[in-house]
């Protein structure tokens, strides 16, 4: 039986670990090897390392940073941020990704899910999406939650996974740093559509969160959380503990 | 020094940093010279069986990677890799492998039940067979321990050398050993403290005479 799986995204900037609420304010927290193996040794499943300024300033991923991570740190690591081309892909993967996240890049051009689905595989391909309700309508954004891309979310990811797409990362831009929970109607409906594993993302604020999450999802994959794990508000090894004592399948 | 086999399929940069982290000295090469000369060989890889198959063949290393594991040097294949060791694989119509363990590789999507995901990707735990003690690849390790997969086609027809099996759906095989010649579905190097666990246990093994 496959364990769900808890990932802390690590929101990279100027080579240093950052978050913001609702995408804004950002504030410096860690080093981003020093956060990942730290989250490594108390049992997060996988890390996601985005270069948060990519999209918007068009800026290439430190591949310097990336490669320390993942000399350091022996768990898979997906990748995002700034990925347009295949090449981008060859790139990161070269320095020790395992899987490439996109999001800017596969609105900006979607035949690069496809190509890279053909090259590496599409368990390397991870569609991210950040989807916000509007006039009644799941919408795509872009350009890191600034840009209504006018796209409907659920059509754009089934779509996407029809590419080639091998996981889903959906986060919320509704739900996003105000804690108060994963958006679950949005969740529900990407999980209704598509056969790839989902991860949750934007909300989470408590333990309790993720215990509805897989509770009321069974179908969702993975909860993905940044800044209540970099602040401590959660502990991994905590979390991990009450999600197998309410009975989901967890890596000890 | 431990040689990690390069046909030009799949990132060895976290298994090479692994092996780093160890302590052990570890080189990248598609050098014949290099693989007879290392102490121990790993066989990795991803993608497809045939067209990997086919780049070890056209690169001459089939043949020395088959050579060294008969020489009784330890031999390890990961995920692809390991598939690589079996006969034969079903995955786009028939392909040969190594032929260093009886089996054959084939789709999981017939046998697993409705409602599981294929590739097989994420963490699992490993079972071990009930009827013989526990391999010494995983004398660091604890049954139930997980470890991370990807992979869509898995080995059967080789049940007197699986080592472990992990469950989804039925018990799929998870690793095997016939002598010398080692192999893993999932990737230790991506498996944190147990994955390299297995390396170590991997690394402090003898050349058999």
């Amino acid at each position: 039986m496959i364990t769900k799986r808890i990932i802390p995204c690590l929101d990279v900037k100027d080579g240093r670990v950052v978050k913001g609420v609702n995408f804004a304010g950002l504030s410096d927290v860690s080093d981003p090897v020093e956060l990942g193996r730290f989250y490594s040794d108390c049992g997060a499943d996988e890390l996601v390392f985005y270069d948060i300024t990519a999209s918007a300033e068009g800026r290439a991923l430190f591949t310097d940073i990336l490669t320390r991570v993942a000399s350091t740190i022996f768990i898979p690591l997906t990748v995002g941020g700034g990925i347009y081309t295949v090449d981008d892909f060859d790139r990161v993967l070269k320095c020790g990704a395992d899987k490439v996240s996109v999001n800017s890049g596969a609105i900006r051009d979607p035949a690069l899910i496809s190509a890279a689905a053909k090259r590496y595989g599409d368990q390397c391909v991870v569609l991210s999406v950040d989807a916000k309700r509007v006039d009644g309508q799941f919408r795509v954004f872009a350009k890191g939650g600034r840009e209504d891309t006018g796209l409907d979310a659920i059509e754009w990811i089934r779509r996407g996974v029809q590419n080639g797409a091998g996981e889903i990362v959906l986060n919320s831009i509704d739900t996003d740093g105000v804690k108060k929970g994963f958006d679950l109607e949005m969740l529900k409906a990407v999980c209704d559509v598509v056969d790839v594993p989902v991860i949750a993302s934007g909300g989470a604020g408590c333990i309790e969160d993720f215990v509805t999450l897989f509770q009321t999802l069974p179908k969702v994959d993975a909860g993905l959380a940044a800044s209540i794990f970099h602040f401590g508000q959660v502990k991994i090894p905590q979390l991990k503990r009450e999600l197998a004592r309410q009975g989901i399948t967890m890596r000890r | 020094m431990i040689a990690i086999v390069d046909y030009g399929v799949g990132n060895l940069f976290s298994l090479k940093s692994s092996l780093g982290a160890l302590g052990m000295e570890a080189v990248v090469t598609a050098d014949g010279a290099v693989i007879r000369r290392a102490d121990k060989v790993i066989l990795p890889g991803v993608g497809a069986f045939g067209d990997a198959a086919q780049r070890l063949e056209r690169a001459g290393l089939g043949r020395i990677v088959k050579e060294q594991a008969g020489a009784g040097k330890p031999l390890l294949g990961i995920c692809l890799g390991m598939q690589l060791l079996f006969e034969q694989s079903e995955e786009y119509g028939c392909h040969r492998g190594l032929g260093l363990i009886p089996g054959r590789v084939v789709s999981m999507q017939p046998v697993v039940p409705e409602g599981y995901k294929v590739p097989h990707i994420g963490w699992n735990a490993l079972h071990f067979p009930q009827n013989r003690p526990a391999d010494p690849l995983f004398r660091y390790i604890k049954e139930g321990e997980c470890v991370y997969f990807v992979h869509s086609y898995y080995a059967t027809d080789c049940q007197e050398y699986v080592i472990a099996t992990a469950e989804y759906g039925p018990e799929l095989t998870a690793a095997v050993r016939r002598g010398n010649v080692m192999g893993t579905q999932f990737h230790p190097e991506k498996s944190g403290a147990v994955g390299l666990k297995i390396l170590q246990a991997f690394c402090e093994r003898e050349v058999e005479a």
